[in-house]
């Protein structure tokens, strides 16, 4: 337990020390929150989608989120090059604990950068149905948090080289996203379309938090909750199969 | 103490072609001081990642403290403390936090955490720096504090790999300095890899030489020098191995490592 704690600890210290890193990463959001949601909003409201700011934000925030959980992953790279690794390799400590410490601490900085990216949308005119649902809101922003911690985690304890993981991460980041209907509804869409946002798990995500947020979830709260947890499961396992086989 | 601190028979590691150690046999003693001289390459790195559980030995027993690296792999992660060829220090933490973490991973107790830190952190005389983030530390202090984490745990054995490469002189003399002292007061078994002649002669009580993978020779400095009837160790090398301990291949690596440092890797 304590060997979890303390990588858990590390990566908020690591995070809480590098303001650069808070700060650059709300730049993303931000741009997307205020170009997306008032260059579209006119043409949504139109549509009879109702207010555009309010069905993005959820997506906005599952994004923030998702872009900080991937990239976390890239602190096994650093610590490789650095040396640490080897440091948490040779302790008395299973591979596992660490594992479980790694994820658990980039999913706790990912989920921050979330709240954050909430706080912000509320500032910009977002609207919740009712405070009730918020606690299962941040639910959903954790499970979503925890997820993409695992996958970049465990991709990245099979990576050896620092130029490789963003350029991979970007190769999966963009089409999770798009393809979540973080942007958009996903009803009335394309068949192929509605197969390919079924099989990623950042719709359920998405889903879920926009229906707690919101009030309109389309997949179904429990469907969602369900499945986050399901994959998130098959992946820390995975994560952890990938980091006990790394050999220095 | 009935068993030997280390006792290896046999042991081979190949990656795919290349055997980088081929069937070396040693036991070191409970409290002795021993060197692995010999040039970069020649697979003292692998042997010390395999007596310390990172690397699987293709073939070969290896005994440290009585326990199997391969099948005991706690309670041998337990028992020894290392100090790397390559700084793995976090950067980002404070020297104090650094050895927090490790008191932590070790299962050192709550209670005599703090005493200890405090102690080691004033042994290699790094107290009053102790909530500076290691990356404004020189490279001999980082190594100094490495050193101090290695032994928060009282390990018995203790590793060191090229522990002074790339050091000043001073600070040379002041970390065996350290060494030669824990040895005496903690009947520490320390295992250290070199191609320095000076260090392995002056510090290590025994000396094996090895080169492409295999000991040539082991015993004392001066057991090594009758041997062949040379007066140096330099000498007694050469008639070993063939060649200095410095040559070409070395001086590549060594520039590679420069490179390296010049790139901030």
């Amino acid at each position: 337990m304590g060997a979890i704690y303390v990588m858990w600890l590390r990566q908020l210290k690591r995070y809480w020390r590098s303001k650069a890193r808070m700060i650059g990463s709300l730049g993303q959001p931000l741009l997307f929150l205020l170009a997306l949601g008032f260059g579209f909003g006119p043409i949504f409201e139109k549509a009879g989608g109702g207010n555009y700011i309010d069905f993005l934000a959820p997506g906005i925030i599952a994004m923030s989120i998702l872009f900080t959980a991937m990239f976390s992953g890239i602190e096994i790279i650093w610590d490789r090059q650095f040396g640490f690794l080897k440091e948490t390799l040779v302790a008395p400590v299973s591979r596992t604990e660490i594992m479980l410490g790694r994820t658990l601490g980039g999913a706790t900085v990912s989920f921050i950068q979330g709240v954050v990216v909430l706080l912000i949308c509320f500032l910009i005119g977002f609207r919740l149905t009712s405070w009730v649902y918020v606690p299962f809101a941040l639910v959903f922003m954790f499970l979503i948090s925890l997820l993409f911690t695992a996958l970049g985690t465990a991709i990245a304890s099979r990576l050896q080289d620092m130029q490789a993981f963003p350029l991979i991460m970007n190769f999966l980041i963009m089409p999770i996203f798009f393809l979540s209907g973080a942007l958009f509804p996903l009803t009335g869409l394309p068949r192929a379309l509605e197969i390919v946002t079924r099989f990623n798990p950042l719709s359920y995500g998405v889903d879920g938090l926009r229906g707690t947020l919101t009030g309109i979830s389309h997949l179904g709260l429990f469907h969602d909750t369900l499945v986050m947890m399901v994959v998130t499961i098959i992946i820390l396992w995975i994560g952890t199969l990938m980091f006990s086989k790394i050999e220095i | 103490m009935d068993h030997p601190a280390i006792k290896v028979e046999n042991l081979w590691k190949k990656f795919g072609d290349f055997t980088a150690v081929q069937g070396i046999s040693f036991s070191v003693k409970q409290g002795e001081i021993i060197a692995f001289l010999g040039p970069n390459g020649a697979g003292k790195t692998t042997t010390i990642k395999m007596l310390t559980t990172l690397l699987h030995p293709t073939s070969g027993t290896i005994q440290l403290n009585g326990f199997d690296p391969v099948t005991e792999q706690d309670k041998v992660r337990s028992s020894f403390g290392i100090v790397f060829q390559d700084p793995s220090l976090d950067d980002e933490l404070t020297a104090y936090e650094n050895l927090e973490f490790h008191a932590v991973f070790y299962h050192v107790p709550k209670t005599v955490r703090k005493e200890r830190i405090a102690y080691l952190l004033k042994f290699v005389e790094l107290w009053d720096r102790k909530d500076e983030p290691v990356k404004n530390f020189s490279g001999g202090m980082k190594r100094r504090l490495e050193i101090a984490r290695g032994l928060i745990h009282h390990p018995k054995i203790l590793f060191l790999d090229e522990p002074t490469l790339g050091l000043d002189p001073q600070t040379r003399n002041h970390l065996w300095e350290y060494i030669r002292k824990l040895n005496k007061e903690e009947n520490m078994t320390v295992f250290f890899t070199t191609h320095y002649m000076e260090e392995a002669e002056k510090i290590a009580d025994r000396i094996a030489i090895i080169d492409k993978g295999k000991i040539m020779i082991q015993g004392t400095s001066s057991e090594l020098k009758k041997e062949t009837g040379t007066k140096s160790l330099e000498e007694a090398f050469l008639k070993f191995t063939g060649h200095l301990i410095r040559d070409e291949g070395a001086s590549a690596i060594d520039n590679m490592r420069k490179h390296r440092k010049m790139w901030g890797r």
